[in-house]
């Protein structure tokens, strides 16, 4: 069994980004940058069902400037087998990244595909779904459990309600939630062992696939910052406030 | 230009959601259809027909669709779409799940997460955890959109009913199937759309503490019980009251946090609430920063005392 897990570099969940002064886009100019969190978790369950005997391969892709290539070692590091750079400067919106891992998906023909649930820089969380259904698969959105058979997979999805399971057919896709597992840190060893690890260098044109934008952006700002209010004394003071000055009791 | 509306309902009820995205559809301008997909959900059709702005319900009731599944859904939606401008639903887990699914098989761009509408093809959202705020113009035939529904008023109840349409189901596509669900029942308020909200964080420390400290507050207030990621992590209180960028993002009149620190990710989901308390025993915890009143206070003495006082302001 194949697995492909797709990974992108985002700033820093730590970071508090802000808007460009002339509001063209976000200052991301000197900020830390990481493999988005969802996807670390996608990338550990994949490893995971490779150490467990499920899968034999595990395949990291990413979309980006020659940058990611960073964020594929992290991933090789981690314990995937082998990275596929698609190298473009250009923003790539969630519906191109999705006919481009389409493209990979059919020259790669893994049996599961997971991706993280969303970026935490667009939060769209759109990726995964626009793929499984431009593959015409079944998908396992949110997943906070796996459960892979020979033909099927199980997932426990993460929902409004609760908790939901499906069983999807093989192929499927997968898009990680927090609680599906958490992520190791590579040892040195293995960071070690990922540098000789294969990552293949591509460009969108390789693919076919068109990456022109749909959406234009037109602004970007910051919202009103919400300013901190008062300290109160003791509870009796804040029931008082809370009563008279917020109307809330 | 028409606009579908795919409703939020839970066969027998039809969620607030579906009324806040009904209002945000109606500042696209265009006349408004909201689908309704489930099975045995005539009673949720007919309280969308009863939503101010509705001219028309579409109607699948489908035993295929009983669990609102992804793939049978987007191809329903897909089937109907040929003749809307605009395709809407609110970003619940359903709609987050769905729509982006129905976007791709139209090969349009969805704009995740609208907070405002400018225009027919301009939308305000949120990036980085809504540090910031993005406009984006669809250049899209047709535009698809999920909507925060905490971001709009609900449309009301009008005199009069729209009509409802019976539609039918496309062929399922198959490869999905229903295994279970566990969902969380709770005689408090929805987390969503409640208009006060009692929040704990890791500082609860164990689940029987969200019972016994967070619980006679929340009760008293009429609120619902919302918990930062950490508390839902530690196993605490379950998965579907997380509050935050990656959890339930919601606007109450009143967000009680109790020891919670006030991360990036978890002002994200509560930052536009009417009035925030915070009580933290750290004065310098961010939580501060963005609450209108705080509490510099252990939770364990200063929640079960506002609870007496807020009991004893009630029976007054
Ligand atoms: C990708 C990603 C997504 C995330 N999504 C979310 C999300 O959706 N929602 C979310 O909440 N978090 C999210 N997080 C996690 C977030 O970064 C924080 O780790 C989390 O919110 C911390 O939870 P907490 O405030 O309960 O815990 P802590 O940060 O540990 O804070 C506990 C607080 O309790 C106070 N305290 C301790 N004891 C007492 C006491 N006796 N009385 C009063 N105060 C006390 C402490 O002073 C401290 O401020 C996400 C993180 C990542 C990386």
């Amino acid at each position: 069994m194949k697995i492909v897990v797709a990974v992108k570099r985002v700033a820093d969940p730590n970071v508090k980004v802000r808007a460009l002064a002339d509001s063209s886009g976000v200052d991301l100019a000197n900020v830390k940058m990481t493999m988005n969190p969802f996807d670390e978790i996608a990338v550990e369950e994949a490893v995971r069902l490779k150490e467990a005997g499920r899968a034999d391969e595990v395949v990291v892709v990413s979309i980006g400037s020659e940058k990611s290539a960073e964020t594929l070692r992290t991933a090789l590091a981690m314990g995937a087998d082998r990275g596929i750079l698609i190298r473009t400067e250009a923003v790539v919106e969630p519906l191109a990244v999705a006919k481009l891992l389409k493209a990979v998906a059919e020259a790669e023909r893994p049996d599961i595909i997971i991706t993280g649930k969303q970026a935490i820089d667009d939060d769209a969380n759109q990726t995964g779904q626009m793929l499984s259904a431009l593959l015409g698969w079944g998908q396992g959105t949110f997943a906070s459990k796996l459960v892979v058979g020979d033909k099927a997979i199980e997932v426990t999805r993460e929902i409004d309600g609760g908790l939901q399971t499906v069983s999807l057919q093989l192929p499927a896709l997968v898009t990680a939630d927090l609680r599906l597992n958490e992520p190791r840190y590579a040892s040195l060893p293995n960071i070690m062992k990922a540098k000789k690890k294969p990552i293949d260098e591509r460009t969108p044109a390789d693919y076919g696939a068109s990456i022109e934008p749909r959406l234009i952006v037109v602004r970007v700002h910051e919202p009103a910052n919400r300013k901190a209010g008062i300290k109160v004394g003791s509870v009796g003071e804040l029931v008082e406030r809370l009563h008279r000055e917020a109307g809330v009791l | 230009m028409t606009i579908l509306v795919l409703a939020e309902h839970q066969d027998t009820l039809l969620d607030e959601a579906t009324a806040k995205v009904v209002s945000a559809a109606g500042r696209m301008g265009g006349e408004i259809h909201v689908l309704v997909a489930g099975s045995g959900c005539r009673a949720a059709a007919e309280a969308a027909a009863r939503l101010t702005g509705v001219a028309k319900v579409l109607l699948a009731d489908e035993p295929s669709l009983s669990n609102r599944l992804a793939e049978p859904v987007a191809a329903l939606v897909v089937s109907r779409a040929g003749s809307y401008g605009a395709v809407l639903a609110p970003s619940t887990t359903n709609g987050k799940n769905i729509m982006p699914r129905v976007a791709a098989l139209l090969d349009v761009m969805q704009v995740s997460d609208v907070i405002a509408i400018d225009g027919p093809d301009l939308f305000q959202r949120p990036i980085y955890a809504g540090n910031v705020i993005q406009t984006v113009r669809s250049v899209d035939a047709k535009t698809v959109l999920t909507i925060r529904a905490s971001a709009f008023p609900a449309a009301p109840v009008a005199a009069a009913a729209a009509p409802i349409e019976a539609v039918a189901m496309p062929d399922n596509p198959g490869v999905s199937t229903f295994i279970g669900s566990a969902l969380s029942r709770s005689e408090r308020p929805e987390l969503a759309g409640a208009r006060i909200v009692v929040s704990g964080g890791r500082a609860l420390a164990s689940a029987e503490n969200f019972d016994t400290v967070l619980a006679p507050l929340a009760d008293t207030l009429g609120a619902a019980i919302g918990a930062s990621r950490a508390a839902v992590d530690a196993g605490y209180v379950s998965n579907d009251l997380q509050v935050g960028q990656t959890g339930k993002i919601i606007a109450p009149d009143l967000y009680i946090a109790c020891g919670i620190s006030g991360a990036i990710q978890h002002l994200a989901g509560m930052k536009d609430s009417r009035v925030i308390v915070a009580i933290n025993k750290d004065p310098d915890a961010p939580i501060f920063q963005v609450a209108d009143y705080g509490l510099v206070a252990d939770l364990f003495e200063a929640v079960p005392e506002l609870h007496t006082a807020v009991a004893a302001k009630a029976g007054a």
